[in-house]
């Protein structure tokens, strides 16, 4: 950790080396620390530390960026100048207004000691906390245990200083029977929220019961899909359609359904990067302090986020807080999503299903469709039969083909409880998709697999 | 920088370690992106750090920092060190790495012009021409273009007497033109989907694939599909253009054959595996004309190196022969299980990540067919070409995967454009269905820049040579 004075001494180093119109930098630290088991037990343990600092500097309407992991004087001159030579080569881009001017952030404190000062032994015993029960069941206990802290301070040549230290625990397990499996997730800015030796406990239940699973047909089934599955299918959603500039390219779902109903009225999904129950965040990579934004309120469609370059392509707009470090071409993302709970317990979803399936988790779900909302993607770690308002037999993992939208139009019952996912790609972001179970009227399965 | 490592494996010793090894990289990465006739992006990046991996009481650790400085060397070590110990609290069997890899040399990526000595204007002019002539059909909303060039030096020492020095240089492009219609979005891109195609190469690679020449084609094709006929859904023949069976190579081929996917350690992430240990040497993964290799010495590949990063030399293995499975992709501690010497498959995404079992070039070798003949012999089917959706699940069985572009086959010749194509089937199945595979000439290594692995995350750069070829009795037209 280099601290705030640190950082700001780092960055306005740059900016007053600077003879650009407008420039930027943004700096990224981080240490990491993951404990992986497999087989029940460690077979990979790693520590990291990198720092990042990307410089964006302005010249007129030219834009040039470089970023460097050196922090010395010598090496951020360079940055500054690679930088420049960027942009010297650049064409004037029109549709660029200015950097963002400074905003007041709310201040939130994130970081959380125990964390950032969790060691190695400690995550070893939690993983032996979900190990050792998996060896005395005959159970192959798999997963990661991660600590991390990081650091991200934005500065620009128009005054904006932010800075803001936050920590993140994850920790994630499979567990496997000879034929089944099971699978637990948590994360907290707080090492000491995750309960490592319930979270076994709740992937040993699954593994035991989804052992010998038999086949099912591919067709349309009734779900109830757990929190984990529901949060990787809005992870996607918001790739597919909650950023700006997929709307302006006209590649989101969002294109022309502003203000009209997409999804049921039971459903509603905002982005807060300042809700102390995601993965909070007051700024994005331009400095600019985050906002709520709702994308689909009772089923209609509402909004999407934006950051400064595409806030300054319409007029009335202004950035949201969700632009991404510079450069990237997905645009503005949200990655703080949330679904409004419902009232019903997971329970009750089970005992009011005459026939379906309970889907645990989602796997490797990928856009087939994006402006119909139409994914595909397997189950896995516990699919169940539901029959009569009972559990039924494990079956075979099956392969889904459906759009998101149509399933959300179609929710029949929608969690009380919520749990913050960090599922696919989100993995790879200082963020969380706080979701609760659903139950859906119709889900289209259109193949299987042989486990 | 042999002071430094001395000092790392030195201290690494003292400290207890049975093995130790260390890695020192210094990355310098262009990239170039252009949107709609603006330069979007021109970046220069560096980056600098050391990563070292240590045995101690038969277990792993690994701790990197971006400070090359002699008290940080110390300081990751002792880390390296005390997280080893961590996890022998939860130990399986000790680490056995097999007999030692002691080599001295140097490796440096053949190329014959500097792709970080071509001028900016040069590249930026390149993809602005290629943007204007994506733009030439109307209908284009969004056209894309962009480079990347990468030069990463690593110096690789270990306590067996290893020291390698290697400099790999990857330079890569890519076109991409998006045409936009009321519930409808389609896409075409070149060389390959993604991003862009890459190999370990200079810039005459940008210079071998012509873009200018096949920007326009983009543009009508994408604008094209809007109106196209949707892909029929049913059971077909079907012919894969290159790009799609390198992707498919890549999910079906590659990552199962990974031997630590295979025994287990990465299966709370990407999975496992269906070719499991009893399957080696006798499992029929496809018909008699699949061979499938893994070559890291091909001149070329986005997987081409001198030494994997444990430092075992490039290699050139099969992985099915004669439609036979007969090989994994293997590290020294996962070889050395099985009884076998590593193929040299460990590869790090850069200074600050661990090694994992990683793709090289894995290759479907050359058939024997011209691909008009190919057409010519097909009665009914539809070709698809160039990835654009994919997925299967977590032992790689199940696929179904969608391309940018198909066509009708209809009494051996090309018939209607057909859009959102889709095809899905079971892995052995679908390789067993493979009646005719193209020849050499129409055969490529195709670059992933993206190939996702591991926890924390890594990406690696891979590639796979693939001709066209032909499948039967596939189920085409998934979509719901």
């Amino acid at each position: 950790m280099l601290g705030r004075r640190r950082i700001r001494e780092r960055i306005e180093h740059v900016l007053s080396l600077s003879k650009a119109d407008q420039t930027e930098v943004v700096f990224m630290g981080e240490t990491e620390q993951l404990t992986r088991f497999a087989n029940s037990y460690i077979h990979q343990n790693v520590g990291k530390e990198d720092v990042g600092l990307r410089v964006r500097v302005v010249v007129g309407k030219k834009i040039g960026i470089a970023s460097t992991n050196d922090l010395s004087d010598a090496a951020l001159e360079r940055a500054l100048e690679s930088a420049m030579t960027a942009a010297k080569f650049q064409q004037d881009n029109p549709d660029f207004i200015s950097l963002p001017e400074p905003q007041s952030i709310e201040e939130i404190d994130g970081f959380v000691e125990s964390t950032a000062a969790c060691t190695p032994q400690k995550r070893a015993e939690a993983v032996r906390s979900i190990c050792l029960p998996s060896r005395e069941h005959a159970l192959n206990a798999s997963g990661a245990f991660a600590t991390r802290s990081f650091e991200y301070g934005v500065g620009n040549s128009l005054g904006v200083f932010v800075y803001y230290p936050t920590t993140l625990a994850d920790l994630r397990t499979v567990i496997m029977s000879d034929s089944g499996s099971g699978y637990a997730a948590a994360a907290s800015l707080d090492v000491e929220e995750i309960d490592a030796e319930s979270l076994g406990q709740e992937a040993i239940d699954k593994a035991l019961r989804t052992r010998n699973p038999v086949d099912l047909p591919p067709g349309d089934y009734a779900v109830i899909l757990e929190e984990y599955a529901v949060s990787l299918l809005l992870t996607y959603l918001a790739y597919m359609g909650f950023g700006a500039l997929a709307l302006q390219e006209g590649r989101s779902f969002m294109v022309g359904k502003l203000g009209k109903k997409i999804a049921g009225e039971n459903v509603s999904i905002w982005d807060d990067g300042l809700h102390p129950k995601n993965v909070p965040m007051p700024f994005d990579f331009e400095g600019v302090p985050k906002q709520r934004v709702d994308f689909i309120t009772t089923g209609t469609a509402n909004a999407v986020v934006y950051d400064s370059y595409t806030a300054g392509r319409e007029e009335g707009k202004n950035s949201t807080g969700h632009a991404l470090p510079p450069p990237n071409s997905i645009g503005p993302f949200p990655w703080n999503v949330a679904m409004d709970p419902g009232q019903a317990t997971k329970e009750e979803m089970l005992a009011s299903t005459k026939k379906g399936l309970w889907v645990t988790r989602v796997h490797y779900v990928r856009p087939v469709h994006p402006l119909k909302t139409i994914v595909t993607g397997m189950t896995r770690d516990g699919t169940f039969l539901i029959k009569d308002g009972e559990f039924g037999r494990p079956v075979k993992n099956l392969r889904f083909t459906q759009s998101i939208l149509e399933a959300l139009s179609d929710v029949e019952m929608i969690g009380h409880d919520t749990k913050m996912g960090r599922e696919g790609f989100m993995e790879d972001f200082i963020g969380g998709v706080r979701v609760p179970a659903l139950k859906i009227g119709k889900f289209t399965f259109t193949s299987t697999t042989e486990f | 920088m042999n002071e430094l490592t001395n000092r790392a494996l030195n201290l690494a010793q003292t400290k207890g370690a049975s093995y130790a090894d260390m890695r020192v990289i210094d990355l310098e990465m262009q990239t170039i992106a252009v949107k709609n006739g603006i330069v979007e992006g021109i970046s220069l990046d560096t980056s600098h750090g050391f990563g070292i991996r240590v045995i101690v009481d038969g277990a792993w650790g690994f701790a990197s920092s971006a400070r090359v400085e002699r008290e940080e060397v110390d300081k990751i070590t002792a880390l390296a060190i005390e997280i080893a110990k961590a996890s022998a609290l939860v130990a399986g069997e000790r680490i056995d790495l097999g007999p030692p890899e002691v080599h001295r040399d140097a490796f440096r990526t053949p190329t014959t012009l500097d792709p970080f000595q071509v001028s900016l204007e040069e590249k930026i002019d390149l993809l602005l021409a290629c943007d204007e002539a994506m733009r030439k059909t109307k209908g284009v909303t969004v056209a894309e273009g962009n480079m990347a060039f990468i030069r990463e030096r690593q110096v690789f020492a270990s306590t067996e007497g290893s020291s390698i020095e290697q400099e790999i240089i990857e330079t890569g492009a890519g076109l991409e033109a998006t045409a936009v219609a009321e519930d409808e979005v389609q896409k075409r891109s070149y060389p390959n989907s993604f991003g862009r195609h890459q190999g370990t190469a200079g810039y005459e690679f940008i210079e071998r694939y012509d873009l200018l020449g096949n920007a326009e084609r983009l543009g009508q094709e994408a604008v094209a599909l809007l109106s196209a006929r949707q892909c029929p859904s049913r059971v077909t023949t079907l012919i894969l253009g290159p790009t799609q069976l390198a992707l498919q190579v890549h999910e079906s081929c590659g990552h199962p054959t990974e031997l630590d996917r295979v025994l287990g350690t990465e299966a709370s992430y990407a999975g496992t595996s269906f070719l499991t240990p009893e399957k080696l040497g006798g499992f029929r993964y496809g018909s008699e004309i699949v061979s499938i290799t893994a070559d890291s010495t091909l001149r070329g590949g986005l997987g081409t190196f001198g030494y994997d990063d444990e430092g075992v030399p490039a290699q050139r293995t099969h992985l099915v022969k004669d439609g036979i499975f007969v090989g994994y992709l293997t590290s020294r501690e996962t070889a050395s299980q099985l009884e076998q010497r590593s193929n040299g498959t460990m590869r790090a995404d850069g200074w600050s990540n661990i090694p994992l079992i990683r793709m090289t070039n894995i290759n479907l070798q050359p058939g024997e067919w011209d691909l008009d003949d190919l057409i010519a012999d097909t009665d009914e089917g539809i070709y698809m070409e160039m990835n654009k959706s994919w997925s299967i699940d977590d032992k790689r069985l199940n696929f179904q995967f969608g391309t940018e572009i198909a066509y009708e086959i209809k009494n051996g010749k090309w018939g209607d454009l057909l859009k959102n194509a889709t095809y899905a089937g079971m892995t052995p199945q679908f390789w067993a269905s493979c009646d005719a595979i193209c020849n050499d000439r129409h055969w490529d290594i195709w670059g992933t820049p993206n190939c996702g692995k591991g926890q924390p995350s890594q990406v690696a750069h891979v590639g796979h040579g693939a001709s066209p070829a032909r499948f039967r009795n596939v189920r085409v037209g998934v979509m719901k």
